[in-house]
């Protein structure tokens, strides 16, 4: 009770501390006299190009049929060769009986089309999902065999973990790049994926061998007393139960991993920090492709968070 | 129908060794009802769970059905399916409705259809006296509902043999009687039996044989009147003086 009578004091508070925050923002950057371009900045997530259509040979225009936005233009050469070219209609630039010499532009195309930064976020977006399936699968298969009653599986295990979470990530890729890459003749994207995969696949284990040893120890035994084999036992009694008290960290550990993977920007993987970083060094508008990109991040593990946290209430039916 | 000589389990924890089964030799003929009772820690769990092979024995030998456990060549997976067992903690799959906790080892162990493991698992349902709340999880379950459930699992395998280990430990006092009536049910049928229990009064009623055991060993053994009346032992009297 008490706490709500004052709930409005503690939202003002939060305001104040937020707007503090962002007037000394505000103030130190009027202090370096930078020149804000936020109206240069979406062109890098989409862009309208003007793409000339050209004609293929020598010919004449023929015809010229206009229909809404586009034009369409017939060809033909001396020879009787026919073409027929679409621009768009109030960027057409021939009219009809016109002759055209090969490589003449009869008119221009616009065309919307992904900037930089969103095709970064696409190559972000794919290496992360990639590596996310494969660190799953290697984790599934380090975390069991980290509890296995076999000494070289435990052992295996055991040292893969270590290694790599005794390790930057940064050198991992290194590694990756520079050592196995060149020893294996492997490209960058591979390179890059096997060590996202590798390094979270050391994490996704340690949560799984976590997941799989909160379950009752009675829950397998009952399931072995009926008779059901430890793959099956695994597969219908212990994975399932295990997999809703995964399923928070483990996401976690994807969400980590998005941003993880901005790592690979080093090894000139053309992601979002790279194309970030590209259009930052080609133009002076640092501060707002900054800002942006990290924008950009944002959005994406804040969905992904939003996406598991309804995942979790749709699986707490059975509790 | 179960047959073992001499079977030592041994732990070995961090203080030194633990001989918590210690030389028993058991018979158990098909159809009878043994009762295995004595102090906590004397090795009741540890040898009913060498009896289906959730425990490994150190030395001797278990054989079911004419079926050597220490044999390495036997298949464990279908031993157990021949051994129901029905925990303390009753143990059903919290993530399964109770028709699916009766129908999921009957698909995997005994490869019966959809249909074939419906009908089983309604009929044991019945039986055991559950009968509206097939679509439930466990959770929602009385301890009692909860351990007749688990009975029905186990008796969905066909087995040949019932483990009971302290089936009613773990129910309060007014839920224990549901439980008992039906393992009294299983017992008039001709099942064979071995029930670790600290209820007397159900010893005295269904046993063909009580067991008692202290320190990893039988040290008295006979029909319930034997025991009830006219124990050998010094430590069995004790036992009966402080249960009763
Ligand atoms: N996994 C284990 N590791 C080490 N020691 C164990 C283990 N399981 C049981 N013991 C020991 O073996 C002995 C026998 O235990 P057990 O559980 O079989 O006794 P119990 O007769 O079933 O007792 P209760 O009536 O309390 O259930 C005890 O001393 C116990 O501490
Ligand atoms: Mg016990």
């Amino acid at each position: 009770m008490k706490y709500q009578q004052h709930g409005w004091f503690w939202r003002l508070l939060l305001v104040v501390i937020l707007l503090a925050g962002a007037g000394q923002m505000w103030y130190a950057v009027n202090n370096v006299e930078y020149q804000w371009g936020w109206q240069n900045i979406p062109r890098y997530f989409f862009y309208k190009a003007d793409t000339p259509v050209k004609a293929p040979f020598d010919s004449t225009v023929t015809a010229i049929t206009v229909e809404g936005d586009s034009a369409t233009v017939l060809l033909t050469s001396e020879s009787g060769e026919k073409a027929s070219l679409t621009v768009d209609a109030k960027d057409l630039r021939v009219k009809a009986g016109e002759e055209l010499f090969d490589d003449d532009t009869a008119g221009y195309l616009h065309q919307w089309k992904t900037g930089q930064l969103m095709k970064g976020l696409w190559v972000t977006i794919w290496i992360s999902a990639v590596s996310s399936v494969v660190a799953l699968i290697i984790g599934m298969v380090a975390g069991l065999c980290r509890l296995s009653s076999n000494f070289t599986l435990r052992g295996l295990a055991g040292l893969y973990i270590e290694v790599i979470r005794g390790t930057p990530l940064l050198v991992q890729i290194y590694i990756a790049y520079f050592l196995i890459g060149t020893v294996y003749n492997l490209n960058r994207e591979v390179c890059g994926i096997g060590a996202l995969s590798l390094f979270a696949g050391a994490y996704v284990a340690e949560i799984i061998r976590a997941g799989i040893q909160a379950i009752p120890k009675g829950q397998a035994e009952a399931a072995r007393s009926l008779g059901m084999n430890s793959f099956q036992t695994m597969k219908d009694v212990v994975l399932p139960q295990a997999f809703k008290k995964i399923l928070p960290p483990l996401a976690g550990q994807f969400i980590s991993l998005i941003k993880d993977s901005s790592l690979v920007s080093i090894i000139s993987i053309i992601d979002l920090t790279k194309a970030g970083r590209d259009i930052a060094s080609s133009t002076f508008a640092t501060f707002e492709i900054w800002i942006s990109v990290a924008a950009m991040y944002f959005v994406i593990t804040t969905l992904l968070s939003q996406l598991v946290y309804y995942m979790e209430r749709r699986f707490r039916i059975s509790d | 129908m179960i047959k073992t000589e001499n079977v030592i389990k041994v732990f070995h924890t961090g203080s030194g060794e633990v001989r918590a089964v210690d030389g028993v030799t058991l018979h158990v003929k098909s159809g009878e009802v043994v009762v295995i009772v004595g102090p906590s820690g004397s090795g009741k769990s540890t040898f009913l769970r060498c009896l289906n092979g959730l425990e490994n024995f150190s030395e001797g030998h278990i054989r079911i059905d004419g079926q050597d456990l220490a044999d390495r060549h036997v298949n464990m997976n279908k031993v157990r399916a021949e051994v129901g067992m029905v925990f303390q903690q009753f143990n059903l799959f919290p993530h399964k409705t109770v028709l699916e906790n009766l129908t999921l080892a009957q698909y995997r162990v005994r490869h019966r259809s959809k249909k074939e493991a419906l009908i089983k698992a309604e009929a044991l349902l019945k039986k055991v006296g559950i009968h509206a709340k097939v679509d439930e999880y466990p959770s929602r379950l009385s301890g009692g509902q909860q351990q007749r459930v688990a009975i029905a699992r186990a008796l969905a395998m066909d087995p040949k043999v019932m483990l009971f280990d302290e089936p009613t430990s773990a129910l309060d006092p007014e839920m224990v009687g549901e439980v008992l009536d039906v393992m009294k049910q299983l017992a008039r049928e001709g099942m064979t039996m071995v029930v670790v229990t600290h209820e007397m009064g159900f010893a005295r009623e269904v046993a063909d044989r009580v067991i008692f055991m202290d320190e990893g060993k039988i040290v008295e053994e006979g029909t319930p009147e034997h025991f009830f009346t006219a124990p050998r032992e010094e430590r069995a009297k004790l036992f009966l003086k402080q249960v009763l």
